[in-house]
């Protein structure tokens, strides 16, 4: 299997300005694989978020081509979005809650979007909510949930459909360790159904949890590739998994 | 292969039918807050369908009013015997009755009978005019008041048909004096038409009035949930399905407002209606809404809600259009 063939995300010299400013991300070159475990780790305003959003289309690069799924997502028509964006799960920083609907709807959310019917969401919903300890806040609003309950609630949205790939922003940011570890796990077995996870975290103890893991680490907007694995990464063992 | 591991919430190890059905009723629902009544947007089509109606019964009515008039007097011509001396006009009056009866196309000929003018002189005369003209028997005294011939053509009264009635009775009654009928009404049909044209350039006004009050609403309500939209577009929602949910709360707003418009519409429609139809004129009572034109009313709300939902749905389009 060659790079191109199986590769789920790729970029190439992309860059990314906001405006007229500087480029807040420059010449980043690499190649995700299904099934692989990343953590993209930097010190803050080194470009992280930026990268998220390009990886699940919030934004489009000034420069450089990015493939996904093995289709240019520069060039994506706009009716193909939605479709693309149904093969993510997010976790956003800032969980990005829908402040007006339950906790219940707000992991239906996804469901929903992508058409499953009313009744087949009930259960799958529960036991996610169960899973992440929040069975009991199923009728809650996110605005009377702590940091940590709407992290996981935003967890729970983010994985519930399955996604092949998950972008995580800062997942266990705002978790006790003990859920930070449940979480990781819950990434873990994820990426072990074949889910790529890409997770952005300040938390170095976090990436020794995860052996088999890929590093990617922003400075100032650059990717640092030291040995070249991210741009010409070896066979890709984890793909096989 | 795929395989469910221990400490998988089981929702991850089962996976989740998916459809690409569109979203039902309830997930709709969910997706976005769903105010109802709560802005101004019901009450402004309220207001709009109300006057629509009004316009849109004033509008048929003016029309009925013309057709039935048209339709009464297209073929009809009126016949004065224009001669002071009442023996003269009673012997001209009768040879053009007979020589009008004799005219190819005339359907009917009838004398206008004496009591019959008196009404229709009464407004002018009065009571003293009216019997003064009606005294026959002091020639002096007595207004001399035309005799007249109401006829009916099978067709409408055409200009050389006229030439034909005029030269045939002018042998046989040199006083006489031909008109059609429709003549006579044409400015008054000018001005019902000029209403008709009044009447839909205020439909169409107030279409675009409604049409620019459900662009606002939906304009607002696009700004007011922008986080929420940008979230279901990041989460794989269409364009279609937000775009679906405003219009649908807008449909709601309009429904609800056009229904509470049509009601005040009808209900002025229906006062109106009684007090023309208490002035008992001819030409009022011919422009009595029929029930095609009532079912015509009914419809006014839901091209109202109908009208209001395609705006919103493109107007919100066009501005998720712009995200990406």
């Amino acid at each position: 299997m060659t790079a191109a063939e199986g590769e789920i995300v790729q970029f190439d010299n992309v860059g990314l300005r906001y405006g007229t400013d500087r480029e807040v991300l420059s010449d980043l070159s690499f190649t995700l694989f299904p099934g692989s475990f990343y953590f993209l780790t930097g010190a803050s305003g080194a470009g992280k978020t930026s990268l998220l959003k390009l990886l699940y289309l919030a934004q489009r690069p000034s420069r450089g081509m990015i493939r996904m799924f093995g289709t240019d997502a520069i060039t994506l028509r706009r009716e193909r979005l939605p479709g693309f964006r149904r093969r993510f799960g997010v976790v956003f920083q800032d969980f990005r809650l829908v402040p007006h609907l339950s906790v219940f709807d707000n992991v239906a959310l996804p469901l929903r979007v992508a058409g499953v019917a009313e009744r087949e969401l009930e259960r799958p919903v529960a036991d996610m909510l169960d899973w992440v300890g929040l069975a009991d806040r199923l009728q809650s609003r996110p605005a009377t949930l702590s940091g940590g309950e709407q992290q996981r609630v935003a967890i729970a949205r983010a994985v519930i459909g399955r996604p092949e790939m998950l972008v995580a922003d800062e997942p266990t940011g705002n978790v006790d360790p003990e859920m930070a570890l449940k979480l990781l796990r819950l990434f873990e077995a994820l990426n072990r159904l074949g889910t790529t996870v890409v997770v952005a975290t300040h938390d170095v103890h976090l990436l020794r949890k995860v052996p088999d893991c890929l590093i990617m680490r922003l400075d100032k907007g650059r990717l640092s590739d030291p040995t070249g694995a991210l741009r010409y990464p070896p066979r890709p063992q984890v793909a096989a998994r | 292969m795929r395989r469910k591991r221990p400490g998988l919430p089981p929702v991850l190890g089962r996976g989740v039918a998916r459809g690409w059905r569109k979203l039902s009723g309830g997930g709709e629902k969910a997706l976005m807050p769903q105010p109802r009544f709560a802005g101004p947007m019901p009450w402004v089509i309220a207001i709009m369908v109300a006057l629509t109606v009004i316009a849109a019964a004033a509008g048929l009515a003016l029309r009925n009013t013309a057709r039935a008039a048209a339709a009464e007097l297209s073929g009809g011509v009126t016949v004065q015997i224009v001669e002071a001396n009442p023996d003269e006009r009673s012997r001209q009056t009768n040879l053009a009755l007979a020589a009008l009866a004799a005219v190819p196309g005339v359907s009917s000929v009838r004398e206008v009978p004496q009591d019959e003018l008196d009404r229709l002189i009464a407004p002018w005369l009065g009571a003293e005019g009216e019997q003064a003209a009606a005294d026959a028997n002091d020639p002096a005294a007595a207004i001399p008041v035309p005799a007249l011939i109401d006829a009916r053509l099978t067709g409408p009264a055409t200009a050389p048909r006229l030439a034909t009635v005029r030269a045939t009775l002018h042998r046989v009654a040199p006083s006489a004096r031909i008109d059609a009928q429709a003549s006579w009404l044409r400015p008054v049909f000018g001005a019902i038409a000029s209403l008709q044209w009044f009447a839909l350039t205020l439909i169409v006004l107030l279409a675009g009035a409604l049409a620019a009050a459900a662009l606002l609403a939906a304009r607002t309500a696009l700004g007011n949930n922008r986080d929420t939209i940008e979230i279901v577009h990041l989460l794989g929602g269409t364009d279609a399905q937000i775009a679906r949910i405003f219009q649908r709360s807008i449909g709601f707003d309009a429904a609800g407002g056009g229904a509470l418009g049509l009601a005040a519409g009808l209900a002025a429609v229906l006062i109106l209606g009684r007090r023309f139809a208490g002035l008992e004129a001819g030409l009022v009572g011919a422009g009595a809404l029929g029930w095609s034109d009532w079912l015509v009313l009914a419809l006014v709300p839901l091209a109202g809600v109908g009208l209001a939902m395609l705006t919103a749905r493109l107007s919100v389009l066009r501005a998720l259009r712009k995200m990406l």
